[in-house]
């Protein structure tokens, strides 16, 4: 078994490079995917090894990016769509919403749209505004989309290969800080074998209370089960992987077990992923509630300075916190 | 030179200008100095207008130490940026003219919509350069007035600010504040990466089909981080422009002279009720797109090398001592100012506080609102929980 140890970063870049080998159809296109690699490096070496034909370097302008990807999958194609930063999705949101979303409901079932959109997501490296957004909800209130996330490398490589496999459109948001962090890959595994591309799972163990999260959230929460541990008080951690759907039902086992649930994640509160999640385990568990289901998330507020952000995004302090709020019920 | 209108003034004396259509080489490009300081009296656009810039001498050496200045505050600023102290700079290097000669050529009621490169237009806006870098620091998300200075915001998403040109505008008219010499006009900057955006091209029918007082200022510096123009465009990006209606015109953006002419025709054209038009400033990203990135990856040394040769400074010092418009101690003065002001530039970025984080909450709505109150006092509550906290 072919174990390597890889950065988020290089997993999705080995996993796209797969997804090329492996189906002539799979063409990946955006703004500086070829020549540069993308200006994170996910497409480091692919139009070399692929040509410009399969790794397209676009015109600037997302809404082109997209709505010519339809074309391309209308005609049988596969295309993996970066769009460069979380902020720069909007001009495309049209495309996404009214478009990629609708074709196959359109058409009755005649028209698949197997399209990847690939986005660096979420805040934490001290950028500009709108390079640090977390827009999973706009997408996730969209009938017909499907979302997913990775929180670390051997999910990255498999889930990237996965969704573009997949005949669903998916928006595979893709933790831009933890891009660096590594971890082992299990390089040789059938892809038909993997862990289900729309489950989560649980990351971490635990037995006293239930935190829930995806994408660059699942390391701060796992960080902070371990703290906790050292308290002694054992967090269970999941990964919830799959945005939309969700996939509650481990979920729900947990809080059953439980009694608390803390829902963790960097986009606002207000109508977002945390709401849906609360609401669902209240439906599901609410006799087995100890406290209310509490979300940790950013504010309700514009993307702040970066010398702020720190302050802004859900932390190890702040999923505490709300873990003690959830015991001292 | 001050804001605003450097008047109507004589040409430099020692002068011995000749006239041209705009031929030769590149016969698209109007170009009032060559990179060798060589002045040319005047040019005939494509379209038969007649581009000059008559400057006092005063005005030639006020370019020269605007030129200066912008690049020298600029390499502080990527100074900072390599040392920490700033998050991100996108740098302006090798733009300087396309920059200082379109701003300069901005009258004192002209509205100026830039991207996130635009260092050199805030600057001749008499807007003070930290103002930038706090954005780029992380501490705010701009700061200046952009009515009071009459420069909006900077815009990183691609393009959006032209439309925002164009409905400000398109309110111009509106407001009757277009026809004579005190009419205004405005002026959308952006780039040639942002030439594909469907928002521009709309800009572009809205602002020809309402006829709206505004110059579109595209700086072609050849590059959208790693794609070449060939990737945004088959056709000069000025020539398109007449698809929608409107003139366009090339320009040599690398001569600060031509391009303070262009601008301030068409700028003027746009005030007097004549519509919009489009100049593309031809010019060269010397550096890199931001901080961020590595040209070496994409682009070769000796096209860099090419355009080292066509520098903006270097031809306008040429020309000034050419023409003995200078007298010895100039240059070396000038170049003393710069060093002072991008010092104090610097002092000025390293004192600058993070901001409180309970700021954050400000300005998100005009009228407020009761969650977000209630999250504020919450989020108050929680840093005060913290041992030592200061709040």
């Amino acid at each position: 078994m072919a174990t390597e140890t890889l950065s988020i970063g290089k997993a999705l870049n080995t996993g796209l490079r797969r997804a090329l080998e492996n189906d002539p159809k799979v063409v990946i296109m955006g703004e500086d995917v070829g020549k540069l690699g993308g200006v994170f490096r996910i497409t480091d070496g692919l139009q070399k090894d692929f040509g410009d034909q399969r790794v397209i370097d676009t015109p600037l302008a997302e809404s082109g990016i997209i709505g010519t990807a339809v074309g391309l999958a209308i005609r049988g194609f596969r295309p993996v769509c970066e769009i460069q930063f979380d902020g720069f999705v909007y001009p495309a949101y049209d495309q996404i919403v009214s478009q990629v979303a609708k074709m196959h409901y359109r058409s009755g079932g005649k028209l698949r749209i197997p399209m990847v959109i690939r986005i660096p997501f979420g805040g934490g490296i001290g950028a500009v505004e709108h390079h640090s957004e977390s827009p999973e909800a706009y997408f996730s209130h969209t009938p017909g989309l499907k979302v997913v996330s990775c929180a670390n490398p051997q999910d990255a490589y498999v889930m990237i290969q996965q969704a573009i496999a997949s005949d669903d459109p998916i928006v595979f948001l893709e933790p831009k800080r933890r891009y660096w962090e590594k971890g082992p890959v299990d390089l040789d595994a059938p892809l038909a074998d993997a862990y289900p591309l729309h489950a989560s799972r649980v990351a971490r163990p635990g037995t006293d209370a239930t935190l829930l999260a995806y994408g660059p959230m699942v390391r701060t929460c796992l960080e902070a089960a371990t703290a906790a541990a050292e308290d002694g008080r054992e967090l269970e951690v999941i990964d919830l992987r799959s945005i939309s759907p969700l996939d509650l039902g481990i979920v729900y086992d947990s809080v059953r077990r439980t009694g608390r649930a803390v829902v963790v994640h960097e986009a606002p509160s207000n109508v977002g992923l945390g709401a849906e999640i609360a609401a669902r385990i209240t439906e599901e568990c609410f006799y087995s509630l100890e406290a209310p289901v509490l979300r940790v998330t950013g504010f309700d507020t514009p993307y702040p300075a970066a010398r702020v952000e720190e302050e802004y995004l859900p932390d190890l302090d702040r999923v505490l916190d709300a873990v003690d709020r959830s015991f001292g019920w | 030179m001050a804001k605003g209108d450097p008047g109507v003034s004589t040409r430099g004396r020692r002068a011995a200008p000749r006239s041209r259509k705009a031929a030769g080489a590149d016969p698209d490009l109007v170009q009032l100095l060559t990179p060798e300081g060589e002045r040319i009296d005047s040019v005939t656009g494509p379209d038969g207008t007649v581009y000059r810039a008559d400057l006092t001498d005063d005005e030639y050496r006020g370019l020269y130490r605007d030129l200066v200045l912008v690049r020298k505050l600029d390499a502080e600023a990527t100074a900072l940026q390599r040392q920490g102290e700033l998050g991100l700079w996108a740098s302006l290097l090798g733009q300087e003219a396309a920059q200082v000669g379109s701003g300069r050529a901005l009258r004192t009621q002209d509205m100026a919509f830039p991207t996130y490169r635009e260092h050199g237009v805030l600057y001749c806006r008499g807007i003070d350069p930290i103002m930038p870098l706090g954005l780029f620091r992380g501490v705010d998300q701009g700061g200046w007035d952009p009515n009071e200075f009459k420069f909006n915001m900077y815009t990183i998403v691609i393009g959006a600010q032209t439309l925002h040109a164009t409905g400000y505008a398109m309110g111009v008219t509106m407001d009757g504040r277009m026809g004579g010499d005190d009419g205004e006009a405005v002026i959308a900057y952006f780039g040639d990466g942002a030439t594909s955006q469907g928002d521009v091209n709309e800009a572009f029918v809205w602002a020809s089909v309402f006829n709206a007082p505004l110059v579109f200022f595209c700086q072609n510096n050849q590059y959208a981080i790693s794609e070449p123009l060939e990737r945004q465009t088959r056709v000069p990006l000025y020539q398109r422009a007449a698809g929608f209606g409107f003139p366009g015109v090339r320009v040599d953006g690398n001569d600060v002279l031509a391009s303070y002419a262009v601008t301030r025709t068409a700028l003027d054209n746009a005030r007097h009720g004549q519509g919009p038009s489009l100049i593309e400033a031809y010019t060269y990203r010397m550096g890199a797109h931001t901080t961020s990135d590595d040209p070496t990856r994409y682009r070769i040394a000796s096209e860099v090398e090419a355009w080292q040769a066509k520098d903006p400074i270097a031809r306008m010092k040429a020309f000034l001592t050419k023409q003995q418009l200078v007298d010895d101690d100039f240059f070396a003065e000038v170049d003393e100012q710069a060093r002072r002001e991008s010092l104090h530039l610097r002092e000025r970025v390293l004192a600058m506080p993070n901001p409180e984080p309970v700021t954050m909450f400000d300005h998100v709505y005009p009228n407020g609102s009761p969650l977000l109150d209630e999250q504020r006092a919450t989020f108050n509550r929680y840093m005060d929980s913290f041992e030592g906290s200061a709040h």
